[in-house]
């Protein structure tokens, strides 16, 4: 089927628009995380530890109590408040900085819109689904990390980390759109099949919406070692559950794909795994996330290096889109494709 | 002695073991990536090996070249493996106990927990009770008499999620069981058939050009079936890129076999054929040109050889075609007679200069550009050599001459010194095709998808606990009153049951009134 460039070019249009749109974004997030006033709600910290932990006759006789014992040592973890006392008269500075932050937001969904349209129109300009290369799969991944987050603004008020999640995005999609930039083209028969559709979706949403729980957990770093640096991020606590939350939606869907991908190889290069560099570090990733879900759960573990291991794994998901696609060519042949 | 195996067993499986196996793990899988692999590319490890001196050979004798039949690959996943067995053994039990727990008793403080609430009712205590449990139907609950008149009511919920997590890990454990089991009893072979009706016949390992047995098989007791090539069908872009392959074959298994049905099947790339419990794949693809040599006495031979495409994109070929020479019965005399055609074929030909390269995958205006040797092919020396190549060190030795250097379209031929004619005659396509056999691998597909379930269970439910405690009470006014108090707990982690908690207490509390607003950042509402 021949390429409709018309379409192809209108695409090219709205994937630079969305760039400069979440550019724009950010700059106006920046603004807000700079001078607007932020988390005025906060848990109120509740000592649980010790004195207060409730009778809990079935938890003693628990073989791993010791493991265990974070689940109500845990639960009372203390809360920090976030609020730096603002100078008096302030206020208005920081309330126009906040409408600044609003606006930040719906500029991103402006961004979306243009996105999601850059992609839409690379699909009908090619009558395939538009993530069968590298500049595709990269825009779409990027996608599901906006859409990630703007979810993620829905129930936690922190629109102002906005430009940490943005700048990362911008970055992706720059390179994106320069360096991996391929030209609308039908796909080789290697990727003719619905298990594209199925196996690359769920990979780029596992991938993308993990962008922002590798994000959040660098600022819950940040809020923890260096809380001098840190007065206008929420409470740490607030942090770690929002990469909690994303990344627990995320893993289930990422480990759907990696099946999807083997049930995919199996029909396609005659083995469901083989080890392919590929694979190889898609199973690295999700160890790595295995061991975040569990360090949660491991006395001594949660915080700091629970948050550590969650930037890893989104640090192994880089690497496995860039280092292995471009450098360790596999039997993956979209990326040369 | 006892004790020692205890506290090793105690460490092996507690969570902060697993937790470092599995980072072991993860860094253990990470050379396989990195390095070449045997089993992927061979030529690449010799490469790297020869590039990198003493210390690429120490890697090899380290068994990085196979990260994942190295011993110590399987030496972490088999500790992960026991770390796990251990681990669910205790869990199980602990689960099956506390599914007939009742929950446990009420807190005597709940205004300690992470959620509660607090109010006052003019119903009695009973009635709030019966609300209590009217709101939490479908929670596990049981009501205990207090001092001084009050009742309470325990409430528990969300026991799926222990029956996902250990669905999940059970699955984890079938999974790795079902991959070693695998890894015995699967094979795995390659073939190249020539689409013009040829054969291949699951009766041996001799059948195949290529053939990786596992553990326990030893190539005896295939899955009988057979596999016939009509047709090849390629569309290619006119940039050269491939758009879809196909090969029209026909198939006979089970009693077919017997009664000679043969059954049409077109296989394409993504699209095996399922047959008797293998798997047969279109894996590549090529040609193969026909020559025909007519030798001195008069007699012709006609070899149609597989070559092998050396650029995916123009399908420029190389290979060698070797010829016996007929009627020479003394063995010394054939082998200064033998024939070789070796060189390079383009379906598309376009010649720069003299040198023949390819334009196209496509068979528009193919050609040949051969030499033509002459001698000992070393094919009786007992050594195997490679059908696209001729044994060089024969033409070291002077053992093996070029006689003549052409290129040919189809029916033109080269005359020899010795009256010998080669004719190239025209090319045919060939299938390459892989057959597979694995009988476990449902079972991972099935432990696979039991993993996803579980996991989606224990990471969307959440066990919680809601305690209710009533206590009459008469107020200054001298009226009979009921306090109401709320306690909630998530036991496994906070996120996301403050809404929940704030809802029941909605529901089961009077309005509250605005003091009691500034709290509701404890119980209600979003998580900030
Ligand atoms: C074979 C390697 C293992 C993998 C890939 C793995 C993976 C996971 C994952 C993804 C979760 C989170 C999902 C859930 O809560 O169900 C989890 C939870 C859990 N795993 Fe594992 N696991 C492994 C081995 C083990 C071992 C050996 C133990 C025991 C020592 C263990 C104990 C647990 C526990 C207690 C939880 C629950 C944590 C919580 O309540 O949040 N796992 N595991």
């Amino acid at each position: 089927m021949p390429v409709d460039e018309t379409l192809s070019t209108y695409s090219d249009w709205c994937y630079g628009s969305a760039v400069g749109v979440y550019v724009l974004a950010m700059l106006f997030s920046l603004v807000d995380q700079a001078f607007g006033r932020h988390g005025t709600r906060v848990a109120r910290a509740r000592e649980l530890v010790g004195a207060g932990a409730p009778v809990d006759p079935a938890e003693r006789q628990e073989p791993a109590s010791s493991d265990r014992a974070w689940e109500f040592a845990g639960a009372g973890a203390p809360v920090e408040a976030t609020d730096r006392p603002e100078p008096p008269g302030s206020s208005h500075r920081a309330e126009r900085a906040r409408r600044f932050g609003r606006m930040a937001v719906s500029l991103t969904v402006l961004g979306v819109g243009l996105h999601l349209a850059a992609l839409a129109l690379r699909g009908l300009a090619t009558g395939r689904v538009p993530w069968s290369n590298m500049y595709e799969y990269g825009a779409t991944l990027c996608l599901a990390a906006v859409i990630t987050w703007l979810v993620v603004l829905r129930r936690f008020a922190i629109q102002h980390l906005s430009v940490w999640v943005l700048l990362p995005v911008i970055v992706l999609m720059f390179l994106g759109g320069v360096v991996l930039y391929t030209e609308a083209a039908p796909v080789q028969p290697a990727l003719q099949s619905y298990w594209l559709v199925i196996h690359v979706v769920s990979i780029a949403l596992g991938s993308g919406m993990v962008l922002v729980p590798g994000v959040v957990s660098v600022l819950y770093l940040v809020k923890v070692r260096k809380p001098e640096w840190a007065g206008r991020l929420p409470a740490a606590d607030v942090l770690d559950q929002v990469a909690y939350r994303t990344t627990v939606f995320a893993f289930p869907i990422y480990t759907a794909g990696v099946i999807f991908g083997a049930i995919w190889a199996e029909s396609a290069w005659g083995r469901f795994w083989d080890w392919d560099p590929k694979e190889t570090v898609a199973f690295v990733a999700w160890i790595v996330y295995a061991a975040y879900l569990h360090s949660r759960a491991t006395a001594g573990w949660r915080g700091g290096r629970a948050a550590a291991i969650n930037i890893v794994g989104f640090a192994v998901m880089v690497f496995n889109l860039f280092f292995i696609n471009l450098v360790v060519a596999g039997l993956h042949s979209y990326a040369n494709g | 002695m006892i004790a020692f195996l205890r506290n090793t067993w105690r460490g092996l499986t507690s969570m902060r073991t697993a937790l470092v196996l599995l980072f072991l793990l993860a860094v253990a899988a990470m050379p396989g990536a990195l390095l070449p692999q045997r089993d992927l590319d061979a030529g690449a490890v010799e490469d790297f090996v020869a590039a990198n001196g003493w210390w690429g050979r120490l890697l090899g004798r380290l068994g990085f070249y196979d990260v994942y039949a190295s011993v110590w690959f399987s030496a972490i996943y088999l500790l992960l493996f026991l770390s796990l067995i251990g681990c669910l053994v205790p869990r199980t039990v602990e689960y099956a106990r506390s599914l007939r727990a009742k929950p446990v008793l009420t807190p005597r403080n709940l205004a300690r927990l992470p959620h509660h609430r607090e109010g006052h009712t003019d119903a009695d205590v009973a009635d709030v009770m019966a609300d209590t449990r009217r709101r939490l139907r479908g929670w596990r609950l049981t009501e205990r008499a207090e001092d001084d008149g009050a009742r309470s009511i325990s409430a528990e919920r969300g026991y799926l999620r222990e029956t996902g997590n250990l669905v999940f890990h059970f699955a984890m454990l079938g999974l790795i069981a079902a991959l070693a089991l695998g890894k015995m009893f699967s094979y795995e072979g390659q073939v190249i058939v020539l689409a013009d009706g040829s054969e291949f016949c699951n009766s041996g390992t001799y059948a195949y050009d290529s053939f990786q047995p596992g553990l326990r098989v030893d190539g005896t007791n295939l899955t009988q079936f057979c596999v016939r090539v009509n047709d090849f069908t390629a569309n290619f872009l006119p940039s050269g890129a491939a758009d879809y392959f196909r090969a029209d074959i026909e198939y006979q298994a089970g009693e077919d076999l017997e009664t000679g049905t043969w059954r049409p099947y077109a296989l394409e790339v993504n699209d095996p054929l399922r047959i008797a419990g293998d798997r047969v794949y279109l894996l590549g693809n090529g040609y193969a040109p026909t020559f025909t040599v007519t030798f001195p006495n008069g007699e012709q031979r006609t070899h149609t050889t597989q070559w092998r495409p050396v650029d995916q994109r123009t399908y420029l070929s190389e290979g060698a075609t070797k010829f016996d020479p007929p009627g020479i019965t003394d063995p010394a005399q054939r082998r200064e007679k033998q024939i070789a055609i070796t060189g390079l074929f383009a379906p598309t030909a376009v010649l720069q200069g003299n040198v023949l390269a390819s334009s196209f995958p496509e068979p528009r205006d193919p050609a040949v550009a051969v030499d033509v040797m002459r001698g000992d092919l070393g094919t009786n020396s007992g050594r195997g050599q490679s059908i696209f190549e001729i044994d060089q060190r024969m033409v070291e030795q002077g053992r093996l001459e070029r006689v003549a250097r052409e290129n040919l379209r189809p029916g033109e031929e080269i005359r020899l010194d010795d009256g010998t004619v080669v004719r190239f005659d025209g090319v045919e396509r060939f299938a390459y095709l892989q057959i597979s056999h694995d009988p476990t691998q449902v079972w991972v597909l099935g432990f696979a998808i039991a993993l996803v379930l579980g996991l989606v269970t224990s990471l969307t439910i959440k066990r919680r606990r809601v305690w209710v405690r009533a206590t009459p009470i008469t107020d200054d006014d001298g009226n009979r009153r009921t306090v109401v108090l709320l306690g909630g707990l998530a036991r496994t982690d906070q996120a996301g049951y403050g809404e929940e908690f704030g809802r029941i207490a909605d529901d089961l509390l009077p309005p509250r009134e605005p003091e009691d607003v500034a709290e509701r950042g404890v119980t209600t509402g979003r998580e900030t």
